[in-house]
């Protein structure tokens, strides 16, 4: 077993590892860049004015802080604990993934990198990029893979309204891992002068460090919001995790805390005892695939396995190494949520409160949905509501069998 | 002894670069692959590049990938690869065969069983394309024990005090990345390349063999004048995609008649004689 350090909030360690899992698993051409990303981040960290312009923007930009809103009519439907949702579903775009885009694009800045490219699923984080490169005036080339295209079209638009461009990809699944894949290919062809906007905790260090550090405002305005509200932390924190963005964004700042309990749900598609699904925390094991150590779907002979979600942001075999970490010490409770039940979540929530949520944290709703009923009306759950569904309005009438 | 330093010394002694060819096994199918494998020494093969499959071939080029694609779909598996070694190594007692791919398959069958394997297989060396030198202490001392190298790159972006810190634990010998890509998209910049080997060459004795570009008997002669080895896979394996359609004699014919013109040229490079 691993040690444990004193504060869960110091990982990684100055080799990128959390625990067993993370490092930087990247072919020679691209680690001395991975460096200068890694010395240009310490640097920004350091300087009081990357925060001041960060922090400028995610308030009149972004339109931060996000509200922390009782649900009141869940709450009293499910019978049981107090549901706050942290609204991420408001921010500029429409979910979390703006938060990490606007720290990222800032770093481009200083590194005095001139061009933008992002792998996308759900294509929020597509979109997200799409942004703030429309925002500093950077060209982006954003890679999708082509299933994603077909089930998440509104975004593939609004990515080219932005100005940029979409390229579809044809190889493997054809899902958020083959457009991974295909992003650095052309990272690593264009080096001198194309910056990465990873758009997850996932790929190599500083990644999974920086990414987790610019969606740390999630969780630091919800337990700031908490306090204020109900004096006092949440007992439970839960999030959707596909990558592990806005999970590991909302839970860091409540890991040293040990009154309060974190789970994080993945995508079981038809089941985890189904070939279909993208439960890699529940059903994987720790292998090496984009960057990192982390747990996988893979098959025995280390080839990585399709996942399969109907949620194309939580459509990916692999998580976050810190996701993994947390697991194995047990820090972290990693549950899973079939698509039947995410769809339920999904009409349960926009009826119930007038809010429709992205299909991702539909997930998060019906793992609360299970438990809230079963824990006292003292208890408090804060739910990071990482995305709005209109982008998921389409998949979600065809599964209902509507034309649109 | 070490078949790939022996065959190095031996190329310096007759002074002329090693032709690499890069094969995927069990491309298009392990049967075909093992004929082809076979078969590349009389070619003109003086070292054999040979890849393990891998799902998500992230430094690969369309050709590679689909060669991995291919190989896969066929059942390709690394105890089969391993299997198509040992067979080789039965009747060619020299050429040495370097395992090349990624790490995650390594991974999973498990690092020390895997160099153990290997060695015994009758392979000399790996590449794995995703194991950095901040990371592959895990693999690289364990197959040195078995007397198997872990070949390292050197490309357009390592610096000086990088490249000091690669060659300080490298063996076998170094594999130079002609450009920063993934494979079979850019042509070879053979001013570039001649400045980098300069470069390399003041660091170490190590033989440094060049690829990623190389395609045409052309190039590989180009190559030749100033490296130690000229590596060529996307030509390669695209010439399997090619010829696909037409039965496996074919392909194995193709592949081979790529491959002698391709040796040939590169070992006629130094005499000034380079064939049409
Ligand atoms: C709204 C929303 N939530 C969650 C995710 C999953 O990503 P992560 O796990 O990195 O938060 C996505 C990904 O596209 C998303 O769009």
């Amino acid at each position: 077993m691993n040690q444990i350090p004193n504060s869960l909030r110091s990982a990684p360690d100055t080799s990128g590892h959390f625990g067993a899992y993370g490092g930087r698993f990247v072919a020679e051409t691209l680690m001395p860049l991975v460096l200068s990303l890694e010395a240009a981040y310490e640097a920004a960290k350091k300087d009081p004015a990357f925060h001041a312009e960060l922090s400028d923007l995610l308030k009149h930009y972004v339109g931060r802080e996000s509200p922390l809103y009782f649900a009141e009519r869940l709450t009293a439907h499910l019978g049981g604990a107090k549901i706050y949702l942290k609204r991420e579903d408001l921010n500029h775009t429409g979910a979390h993934k703006i938060n990490n885009c606007l720290g990222q694009i800032l770093l481009a800045k200083r590194m005095g990198k001139t061009r933008i490219i992002a792998e996308t699923g759900a294509g929020q984080h597509g979109v997200a990029t799409a942004t703030v490169a429309a925002r500093f005036g950077l060209p982006c080339t954003v890679y999708m893979g082509e299933v994603d295209m077909e089930r998440q079209k509104p975004n593939v638009f609004r990515m080219r309204l932005l100005g940029a461009e979409v390229k579809g990809v044809s190889s493997g699944s054809r899902t958020l891992k083959d457009a991974t894949n295909e992003a650095l290919r052309d990272w690593v062809a264009n080096v001198h002068d194309t910056f990465y906007i990873i758009g997850s905790v996932v790929g190599p260090h500083p990644y999974p460090a920086l990414v987790r550090d610019f969606q740390a405002v999630i969780g630091n305005e919800t337990r700031a919001q908490m306090l204020d509200r109900e004096k006092r932390l949440p007992d439970l924190v839960v999030a959707c995790v596909g990558g592990g963005s806005n999970a590991a964004g909302m839970f860091h700042s409540f890991l040293d805390d040990a009154g309060v309990e974190i789970h994080g749900v993945e995508a079981a598609g038809d089941g985890v005892d189904t070939p279909r699904h993208a439960a890699t925390i529940s059903k994987g094991t720790p292998g090496v695939l984009h960057g990192a150590r982390s747990y996988l779907l893979q098959d025995g002979d280390g080839q990585i396995l399709e996942a399969h979600s109907i949620s194309a942001g939580l459509d990916y075999p692999g998580i976050g190494p810190e996701h993994s970490w947390l697991k194995d010490i047990g820090r972290v409770k990693y549950h899973s949520v079939t698509d039947q039940e995410a769809l339920d979540a999904f009409m349960l929530l926009s009826k119930l409160e007038g809010i429709i949520p992205a299909l991702e944290p539909a997930h998060a709703i019906a793992h609360v949905s299970k438990i809230a009923g079963q824990m006292k009306s003292d208890r408090i759950i804060a739910l990071c509501l990482s995305g709005r569904g209109d982008k998921d309005i389409f998949s979600v009438a065809e599964k209902l069998g509507e034309k649109l | 002894m070490s078949r790939l330093k022996d065959k190095f010394a031996a190329l310096k002694k007759e002074g002329r670069a090693a032709f690499v060819p890069f094969i995927t096994a069990g491309d298009p199918d392990m049967e075909t692959s093992f004929a082809i494998l076979e078969s590349l020494p009389a070619a003109g093969a003086d070292v054999i590049e040979l890849g393990l499959p891998f799902t998500d071939p992230m430094a690969d080029g369309p050709a590679v990938q689909a060669s991995s694609v291919r190989a896969l779909k066929a059942g390709a598996s690394t105890a089969k690869v391993l299997k198509m070694v040992e067979k080789f190594r039965k009747k060619d007692k020299t050429t040495p065969i370097v395992l090349m791919g990624y790490y995650n398959p390594v991974h999973a069958y498990g690092t020390a069983k895997f160099v153990k394997d290997v060695a015994q297989a009758g392979v000399d060396g790996l590449i794995v394309v995703d194991l950095p030198m901040e990371e592959d202490e895990v693999l690289r001392v364990p197959a040195r024990a078995q007397g198997v190298d872990l070949i390292r790159f050197v490309t357009p972006t390592t610096d000086d005090a990088r490249l000091k810190r690669i060659v300080a634990d490298a063996s076998g010998y170094l594999y130079y990345v002609s450009v920063a890509g993934v494979t079979g998209t850019k042509a070879v910049p053979e001013e570039e390349v001649r400045a980098a080997l300069t470069r390399i060459r003041a660091a170490t004795n190590l033989p440094c063999a060049v690829g990623f570009g190389i395609r045409s008997p052309e190039q590989a002669a180009g190559i030749a004048r100033i490296a130690d080895g000229v590596v060529v896979g996307s030509a390669i394996v695209g010439r399997v995609a090619d010829n696909l359609g037409h039965g496996k004699e074919r392909v194995v014919a193709e592949v081979l008649e790529l491959t002698r013109a391709l040796a040939g040229s590169t070992h006629a490079a130094r005499h000034g004689k380079v064939p049409a």
